[in-house]
C-alpha cells in the first residue's frame, strides 16, 4: 500500500512528464493549474493518466474544487 | 467526390477506405461550418457504396476526437437573434445534423470511430453512429449536457440506450461524468484499446480485415445487428428544443462561455 507522500511523488512524476516542466519545480501545495499552466481539459488528461497509472477509477465530481497536488492524492489515495 | 478538404473536415477514398478527418481548432466544436462540410460527405455516401467497404473518423488534432457542440457559435446565437428566431435555428439545426448522424449510422459502409483525448458531447455522439469505436489510451468520454441544463441532442441517448443498455445511459448522463477508455471497454463501449498514438493505424488494420469478405454480406449483417431507434430519435430532438426556451439554459451558456474559471469543464 502506498503512503500518502508516495502517491503525491508519484503524481508529481507523472504531471512532471506528461507537461514537460522540470520535477524539482512542482511542490505539493501547489496549484496545478497555475504551475503547469493548463486548462480543465488538460487536467482531465491527467486524469486519465493518474487512473491508468494507480490503477482507479475516480469520478472527476470528485475533483470540484480541486487545485493542489496534495489533496489531488487524498482523493487518489481513497480509491486505492 | 473521393477527396475534399474543407475548413473544419476533410476526407479522401484510399484503397476503398474513406478516411474523413476532423480538424477545427480547437476541439472539433461541432457548429454550423462542421455541420455544412458533414452534410456534404453524407451527401456523397451513397456514391461510395460501390467503391468503399469502409469509413474511418479520426482526429488530426492533440485535443482529442471532439469536445462537442459549438457551444460559444450557439451562445452568440441566441444572444443576438430574437428568442422565436433563436429557437426556430436551434431546431433546424439540431434536424440537420440528426440527418448527417442518422446517414453515417444506416449507411452499409462499416464505419469505425478512430478516438483519443477528449470524446465529449456531440464528439461522442458522433462516435456512437459508428459500428466499431477503436479508442487509444488518452481516450476520455464525457456527456457534460446537463451541466448546461439540456441533453445531448446530436442522438446521443437512444444510440447509447441501443448498444449498452439504460443503466449506463443513466450513469453517464445523469453525473455527467467522464471516463476512461478502461471503463469504456469495460461496459462495452470500446472494441479496441490501443497504444497512446496508435489508434489510426489499428483502425486502418481492421479496415484492411473488412475488404476481405463480401459487402452485401456484411451491409445484411449491419442492418440486422444496429437498428436505428428513428422514433425515439425525434422525441429528443423535441425535448432538447423545448429545453432550450428555458432561461436556466441560457444563463448556464453564458457562465460557461463567459467563464474564465479553469474548470468550466469539470460538474
Amino acid at each position: 500500500m502506498r503512503t500518502h507522500e508516495q502517491t503525491t511523488d508519484e503524481i508529481l512524476d507523472l504531471a512532471a512528464a506528461q507537461f514537460k516542466v522540470p520535477r524539482e519545480s512542482l511542490s505539493p501545495d501547489d496549484d496545478f493549474f497555475k504551475k503547469l499552466g493548463i486548462n480543465s481539459l488538460q487536467a482531465l488528461s491527467l486524469l486519465t493518466r493518474l487512473e491508468q497509472h494507480f490503477n482507479v477509477e475516480l469520478p472527476d465530481y470528485e475533483l470540484q474544487g480541486v487545485t493542489d497536488f496534495r489533496t489531488l492524492a487524498e482523493r487518489i489515495q481513497t480509491r486505492l | 467526390m473521393h477527396s475534399y478538404k474543407g475548413n473544419a473536415i476533410s476526407w479522401e477514398l484510399v484503397d476503398g477506405v474513406i478516411e474523413l478527418a476532423l480538424h477545427r481548432e480547437p476541439c472539433n466544436e461541432m457548429g454550423t461550418l462542421f455541420l455544412s462540410e458533414l452534410e456534404r460527405l453524407t451527401a456523397a455516401l451513397p456514391s461510395f457504396e460501390e467503391s468503399a467497404h469502409a469509413l474511418i473518423i479520426y482526429s488530426r488534432l492533440a485535443c482529442g476526437f471532439s469536445a462537442g457542440g459549438d457551444l460559444r457559435e450557439l451562445y452568440q446565437g441566441i444572444r443576438t437573434t430574437e428568442e422565436k428566431t433563436a429557437l426556430e435555428g436551434i431546431r433546424d439545426f439540431h434536424q440537420r445534423i440528426h440527418r448527417a448522424m442518422n446517414a453515417l449510422d444506416a449507411t452499409s459502409l462499416t464505419t469505425l470511430a478512430c478516438v483519443h483525448g477528449i470524446v465529449f458531447g456531440g464528439g461522442f455522439e458522433l462516435a456512437l453512429t459508428c459500428d466499431m469505436i477503436i479508442a487509444d489510451k488518452t481516450a476520455r468520454f464525457c456527456f457534460p449536457e446537463l451541466r448546461l441544463g439540456i441533453i445531448p441532442g446530436f442522438g446521443g441517448i437512444p444510440r447509447l440506450k441501443r448498444d449498452l443498455g439504460n443503466a449506463v445511459v443513466r450513469d453517464l448522463l445523469l453525473t455527467g461524468r467522464s471516463f476512461n477508455v478502461t471503463k469504456a471497454q469495460q461496459i462495452g463501449l470500446v472494441s479496441q484499446v490501443v497504444a497512446e498514438g496508435a489508434a489510426l493505424r489499428a483502425a486502418r488494420a481492421t479496415a484492411a480485415q473488412l475488404a476481405k469478405f463480401d459487402r452485401r454480406t456484411a451491409a445484411a449483417a449491419k442492418k440486422f445487428i444496429k437498428p436505428i431507434p428513428y422514433e425515439e430519435l425525434q422525441q429528443e430532438i423535441d425535448i432538447v428544443c423545448d429545453l432550450y426556451a428555458r432561461p436556466t439554459v441560457q444563463a448556464a451558456l453564458r457562465k460557461f462561455v463567459e467563464s474564465t474559471d479553469a474548470q468550466p469543464y469539470l460538474p
